[in-house]
């Protein structure tokens, strides 16, 4: 099977080595993987601050550079949900306008075929162990998006469950919103910082060493608050914990 | 006088600044906001039909409103007919006016009320004071609110962001003023707090010739109007006074009779986690010798038929008031009920007032973004309220500017003030985005400077970093060391 990595605009150019650890995890599962270098943002920033006339033109991009493939794999579970939730509602709002369908035409064939990459590992591809090794602590955040938007269930901690050496510890209060809320956490610095920081202490509580999730937007302001917090944990992208194994382990 | 209305609030961020620094409040709210939703959450798991009772509240709701004037003409007769005077308020003003010039007729200079967001809404107590007459809420919580002379901050417990210590406070301080005083050593157990509070209202009952209520629902069908409460203060206002008058909003109608089998079961559900409200009041026109003898409706609109008019926005006309969104609402739990500027906070107030009253000010122009989009509001809306999907396109109103109904006409608003700078943030930002080349520069521009990057930010990024530290820009992107080690094609467009 041969896969589109659709990486993030944020991942691209932030967390390299989320998007390394895709790939090695993908093709160790004897998964094709491509990177179309035309990629770039799918428009969530946009479109949920409200500029919804600029995502317009990204989402065309986005369905121009990944309409042939035959999946559309990311690790983001925000980014997914703006193709698979928020794409089909921008062509709808565009046929209301009196703008006809052209544009639910163009983003409707991207929409079924993208998948967060848990999805796609547990959905498409039918595995839960990944042959994964990961001797810590992990503590899961499951992100909003990917909890509400996209409906990712216990997917995740199916995957992490499978992983030899981790030990999995429940985190207090886990479906709270984490506080980042892309500009919200610019806009309203002073609740963004208090969800963050509650946060940070319920994952502290557990005693784990990490804390994981599957969006590196989450992980970004959640890792900046510890390191804020200064405290002894660290953010890890699923991804990466799922790509270590005994001969080549992840940090 | 229950301490002023919302007008001239400071713009969400820094209301929610002050609340977010005050311990005892963050710590009221957090406690009573975790106790109810997790009661909320065993009252709904006990039903295995409410995912079908959600989508049929929605369906009801929406159904009424896209018939609405049909139902509202249904009610007036039906009202009529059942020996009630109904009238029509356009606007807040109006709706004071007639509400005052009625009370006036009865020769009456004190009103009890009981609950209703829709006369706080329009600032009613403050407009009958201006005309000499003393209106007293019944109801528990909006009794605190008024003797501390203090603002609602939920909608179901508008005293939430008062403690039991608080509350022996102003009952102790302020009662006398009123009417009886406290009892003497009155401490605070929640036992002798409701004993005083009984007390005294008990002295108004008996004395007022007027009440003044809201409703839950009017089903269109019968004329008949309901209110759900459990403190049992809304009946002695409801049967005891010689005139009643209601003031609802007109998106509270049903069709008929049997749609509140629906209702009944999400609404106490959803809001106290009851399986059933202790007291459900009814009642239709008037009936002789019995309850009030005269009995007004005042249907307001005050903003709805604009908020009808929009093909979005309008569903938010299908709230119940049941207030899961506030109690959900991460936000709402940190920034506190007042930030809102409005008798409705939390995620539906974030919605609802900026279409009720329009984005021209700081405060409604903000409230769009009083939300981190987490969706916990929308899962638990008893009647599927998308309130991630309104608040976006609020936001797009503010920002972008657009169509929108005001007072019945169709007007373009232009882009709010103070957006300017991020507006052209997003548009370089999707030219950049529509260039990868472009994109792919920049990056690298990113990663050749990563060592001279500040670890705080100039200008609004100053607030992210203020409290969190920046990641730091890597070596190389990823799509340099795709290209170095799969050979990608550079396919700049
Ligand atoms: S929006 Fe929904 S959850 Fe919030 S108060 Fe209204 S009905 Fe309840």
């Amino acid at each position: 099977m041969r896969v589109a990595l659709f990486l993030t605009c944020v991942n691209d150019t932030l967390y390299p080595d989320t998007g390394r650890a895709v790939v090695k995890l993908l093709t160790r599962l004897g998964v094709e993987v491509d990177f179309p270098m035309a990629q770039t943002c799918c428009g969530q920033a946009h479109y949920n601050t409200g500029y919804r006339h600029e995502a317009e033109p990204l989402a065309r991009h986005f369905s121009d550079v990944f309409g042939e493939y035959e999946a559309i794999v990311t690790p983001s579970g925000s980014c997914g949900a703006m193709v698979r939730e928020l794409y089909p509602r921008m062509g709808e709002r565009a046929r209301a306008e009196g703008r006809g369908d052209t544009l639910a035409a163009t983003l409707a064939p991207v929409v079924p075929k993208t998948y967060e990459l848990t999805e796609f590992l547990v959905d498409v591809l039918g595995v839960t162990d990944v042959g994964a090794y990961y001797p810590h602590t992990v503590t899961y955040h499951p992100t909003c998006h990917g909890l509400r938007s996209l409906g990712l269930g216990d997917r995740p901690r199916r995957l992490l469950q499978a992983v030899k050496g981790l030990e999995l510890r429940e985190l207090p209060g886990a479906d709270e919103c984490c506080g980042f809320g892309g500009t919200f956490a610019v806009k309203n610095p002073d609740v963004s910082a208090a969800m963050g920081a509650d946060k940070v202490h319920n994952a502290e509580s557990t005693g784990a060493e990490v804390l994981c999730a599957a969006d590196n937007s989450c992980l970004m302001h959640i890792g900046g608050t510890m390191a804020r917090l200064e405290t002894r944990m660290r953010p890890v992208h699923i991804a990466e914990i799922l790509a270590g194994t005994e001969e080549e382990p992840s940090a | 006088m229950s301490g002023g209305t919302f007008v001239g609030m400071p713009a969400f961020p820094k209301a929610a600044h002050e609340a977010v620094n005050n311990p005892t409040l963050r710590g009221n709210l957090r406690h009573a906001t975790h106790t109810i939703r997790a009661k909320r959450a065993v009252a709904v798991a006990e039903l295995d039909d409410w995912a079908a009772l959600r989508e049929a509240g929605k369906q009801i709701k929406d159904h009424t409103l896209r018939h609405l004037d049909r139902y509202l003409v249904q009610l007036e007769e039906s009202v009529t007919a059942a020996g009630g005077i109904v009238h029509w308020a356009a606007d807040a003003d109006e709706a004071n006016r007639i509400v005052a010039d009625l009370v006036k007729m009865t020769g009456e200079s004190e009103v009890v009320k009981v609950k209703s967001m829709a006369t706080q809404e329009i600032g009613l107590n403050e407009a009958l004071e201006a005309e000499g007459i003393h209106a007293y809420e019944t109801d528990l919580a909006e009794l605190i609110v008024q003797l501390g002379k203090d603002r609602p901050s939920h909608i179901l417990v508008p005293a939430i962001h008062r403690n039991r210590g608080e509350i022996r406070d102003i009952f102790a301080r302020e009662m006398g003023e009123w009417g009886r005083p406290a009892p003497e050593g009155l401490t605070d157990t929640p036992a002798e707090l409701a004993e005083a509070a009984r007390l005294h209202l008990r002295d108004k009952f008996l004395r007022a010739k007027v009440g003044i209520s809201g409703a839950n629902f009017m089903v269109a069908e019968t004329g008949t109007l309901m209110v759900v409460e459990s403190e049992g203060n809304g009946r002695m206002c409801l049967t005891l006074p010689e005139t009643l008058i209601s003031v609802v909003g007109i998106e509270k109608i049903v069709p008929t009779w049997q749609d509140l089998e629906v209702f009944l079961q999400t609404l106490p559900r959803s809001s106290t986690a009851e399986r059933m409200n202790p007291y459900t009041s009814m009642w239709t026109g008037t009936t002789d010798a019995d309850g009030p003898q005269t009995f007004h409706l005042v249907l307001i609109d005050n903003g709805r038929t604009d908020t009808l008019a929009d093909e979005v926005g309008r569903q938010a006309l299908r709230c119940i008031r049941c207030s899961a969104c506030l109690n959900v609402c991460p936000v709402y739990e940190r920034a506190g009920g007042h930030a809102y500027g409005s008798v409705y906070p939390g995620p539906i107030g974030a919605i609802l007032s900026p279409q009720l009253r329009g984005t021209a000010s700081e405060i409604d122009a903000s409230l769009p973004y009083a939300s981190s989009l987490c969706g916990a509001c929308y899962e638990v809306c008893p009647v599927a309220i998308d309130i991630p999907e309104v608040l976006v396109h609020l936001r797009e109103r503010i920002a972008e500017g657009g169509q929108a109904t005001r007072e019945g006409n169709k007007v373009v608003l232009k882009p709010a003030k103070g957006h300017a700078a991020e507006r052209a943030a997003m548009r370089a930002a999707r030219w950049a985005f529509s260039h990868p080349g472009a994109l792919r520069t920049g990056q690298r521009l990113a990663s050749r400077t990563r060592r001279f990057h500040p670890r705080s930010l100039p200008g609004p990024g100053k607030a992210w970093s203020d409290t969190r530290d920046l990641p730091t820009v890597p070596a190389e992107p990823f799509r340099d060391w795709w290209q170095r080690t799969h050979g990608g094609k550079d396919t700049d467009k």
